[in-house]
């Protein structure tokens, strides 16, 4: 079902359209963007505003779906799954990470932290245990009853990476995750980034604008106006 | 402060809905009892015709029913277990300085048995006082109230209408008729001392009223209809001349009255539908507006793998949460209204577990379904546009 190679790749994107319909004009976001990466990469895509990348982003995050194109996640091919199907993959094989950090107010760290977990029939102990596990693991355990609005920008960042591994998922997607931080904090964050890739074999892919950041992913992929312009290891 | 006035309407509903129920079933048990202290199986022969709009004309004033007839019906109709003859008169009675006014009816000694009505003490007159025209008497409570007090009025001799009598009974305590009257203001004669000696008629014999206690329910239309078959044959009515009399069956009485409680009930049904209904598009507007606001954590739970019928149910249940708030409020103050209401107006309401039950039912349909549409549109919603609504 896989056309050219038989290999099991994480991702493999093949000539993927997105265009969004305005009025009487097209917006091509994306142009036939073909891209494979593999189990364990860390992935920069960088590029300037409006060059398509949280575009990219979302439909490799199973959020939106392009005009045309195929997307294999893992050999499946998304193309053919409905809605909750889609559901499932992004439960069980994508953790997301968004600039603008979207947890649930009023909603403490711990329970952001279990939201995935509610949707994959996990008994609320386990719940529990695990969602402090990933606390740990992104430094936070203490403020695990801290709200949003308790928490600073990089500590709520924080809390959305422990949301997006809690599930195990092979795949991390992170839309600007930096964007809103502070140098310091950014550095941080990336750290984390870092160790669950090269300790976990999580595959990151990362959107960024500053060249730094993108200088913690092994392999940097470059936008413009919708089509991919380099592909750097 | 915006959901307590969206569930308004469900607690006027489920108020409503469980006075409906209490009004109802009071008012049933109410006719039930009164339908038992009149006597069961009960049929009345009244004199005089029934014109179609079932109005009688000119009853009570035609000498159509006499003693014979009542005889008659107690020795040749087999559905017929006893028949209690009715002659009676407003009388007043004396007692040393005492004197009251009151009814007093002359009938047969089974009058008793027809009217389901146990002695307190004493006995009750016979058939040999009966054909005697015994000055024998058997009295209510408040005739007793109102003639001797706290003293014991057995054997002791009363004045009515100047002629003395012995009174050899007392009768228990019966309480208010369904029309509302004191049925403890009473005096029982044997029928003929009260045609012969008490009040003077014009014809020999001549009755009010034939109570007729039928065998059982199922026997009360046989028993009607012999009576009917029997009565024209002897008042010599011809085939298609109507009767001079009429029979009643008490049950029909009772359903009548019934009729008006369901006209109560049927009003408070209506409220309750509308009120329910209005409660119910105000659950499904505040949802509405609440899925809205919250479109950005809808985005925000899809994304993390929230499923169609996940969203669905959280907002179903949020609806089912309100409905079911407002309709345990509604309950509480539908059980306290109920009582208010029976003390205030003076209607038996009562409150079983059934109507509670459904009440609650009620506001939980009510929730789910207008719960629906918003839970729904909210699942519709594209994760995408979802997490990037403003
Ligand atoms: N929902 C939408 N409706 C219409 N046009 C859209 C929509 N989303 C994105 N676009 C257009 O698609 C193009 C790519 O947008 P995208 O958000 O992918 O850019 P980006 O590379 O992420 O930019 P930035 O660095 O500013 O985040 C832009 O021209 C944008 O205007
Ligand atoms: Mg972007």
């Amino acid at each position: 079902m896989v056309q050219g190679s038989s290999n099991m790749s994480l991702i493999q994107v093949r000539e993927l359209t997105k265009i969004y319909r305005l009025g009487d004009i097209d917006v091509r976001a994306l142009n036939n963007v073909s891209v494979t990466v593999e189990q364990g990469e860390s992935v920069a895509i960088m590029g300037p505003s409006g060059s398509g990348k949280s575009t990219f982003m979302h439909i490799l995050g199973c959020l939106d779906t392009p005009t045309s194109g195929r997307y294999f996640l893992e050999d499946e091919d998304i193309g053919y799954l409905g809605r909750d199907e889609l559901a499932r993959i992004r439960n069980q094989k994508i953790g997301f990470v968004f600039q603008g950090f979207n947890l649930l107010p009023r909603t403490s760290a711990l329970e952001n932290v279990e939201l995935p977990m509610l949707y994959n029939g996990i008994s609320s102990r386990e719940r529990r245990e695990r969602a402090m596990m990933a606390l740990k693991e992104v430094g936070l355990e203490d403020r695990w009853d801290h709200q949003p609005n308790q928490l600073s920008g990089g500590q709520q960042q924080r809390v959305a990476l422990a949301r997006a591994l809690v599930n195990k998922a092979p795949l991390i997607l992170a839309d600007e995750p930096t964007g809103n931080l502070d140098t310091k904090t950014s550095a941080e964050i990336m750290e984390i980034f870092v160790k669950l890739n090269s300790e976990s074999n999580i595959t990151v892919i990362l959107v960024t604008h500053e060249p730094a950041i993108a200088a913690y992913s092994r392999r940097t992929i470059k936008f413009l106006d919708g089509f991919i312009v380099g592909d750097t290891r | 402060m915006r959901s307590a006035l969206t569930i308004l309407g469900i607690i006027i509903g489920v108020t409503a809905v469980i006075a409906m129920l209490a009004v109802g079933t009071g008012a049933r048990k109410e006719i039930a009892k009164q339908i038992s202290s009149m006597g069961s199986n009960l049929l009345i022969i009244l004199p005089g015709a029934t014109t179609a709009g079932g109005v009688r004309m000119g009853s009570g004033t035609q000498p159509t029913l006499s003693l014979s007839d009542a005889e008659a019906i107690q020795k040749q109709c087999p559905w017929v277990s006893d028949v209690a003859p009715i002659f009676s008169g407003i009388a007043q009675v004396v007692y040393g300085h005492q004197n009251w006014s009151t009814g007093v009816i002359g009938s047969f000694p089974n009058i008793l048995v027809v009217r389901n009505w146990p002695l307190d003490s004493g006995r009750p007159f016979t058939q040999q006082d009966v054909k005697n025209a015994t000055k024998v008497c058997i009295i209510g409570q408040t005739v007793v109230e109102n003639l001797f007090g706290s003293s014991d009025p057995l054997g002791k001799i009363i004045r009515i209408n100047k002629i003395p009598f012995t009174i050899i009974g007392v009768l228990s305590h019966k309480g208010q008729s369904a029309q509302g009257q004191d049925q403890d203001d009473t005096i029982y004669v044997p029928v003929t001392t009260a045609q012969k000696k008490l009040f003077g008629t014009s014809f020999p014999g001549m009755l009010r009223v034939i109570m007729v206690k039928a065998k059982s329910s199922e026997d009360l239309p046989l028993a009607e209809n012999q009576i009917n078959e029997l009565l024209r044959q002897r008042h010599h009515i011809g085939r298609d001349r109507e009767n001079d009399f009429t029979v009643r069956n008490l049950t029909q009485i009772m359903e009548a009255a019934e009729q008006s409680t369901r006209v109560m009930t049927l009003l408070l049904g209506a409220i309750a539908s509308v009120s329910l209904l209005v409660g119910g598009i105000g659950i499904m507007n505040i949802m509405l507006v609440s899925v809205t606001e919250r479109t950005r954590e809808i985005g925000i739970r899809m994304a993390v793998g929230a499923k169609t019928w996940d969203i669905r149910l959280q907002f179903i249940i949020e609806a089912l949460t309100l409905s079911l708030i407002g309709g345990i409020i509604g309950i509480i103050i539908g059980i306290s209204g109920s009582k208010i209401l029976s003390i205030l107006a003076g209607w038996t309401t009562i409150i079983t577990p059934f109507s509670v039950l459904l009440a609650f039912g009620f506001s939980g349909l009510v929730g789910m379904f207008f719960g629906f549409y918003p839970a729904y549109q909210a699942s519709l919603l594209n994760p995408i546009d979802a997490l990037r609504y403003e």
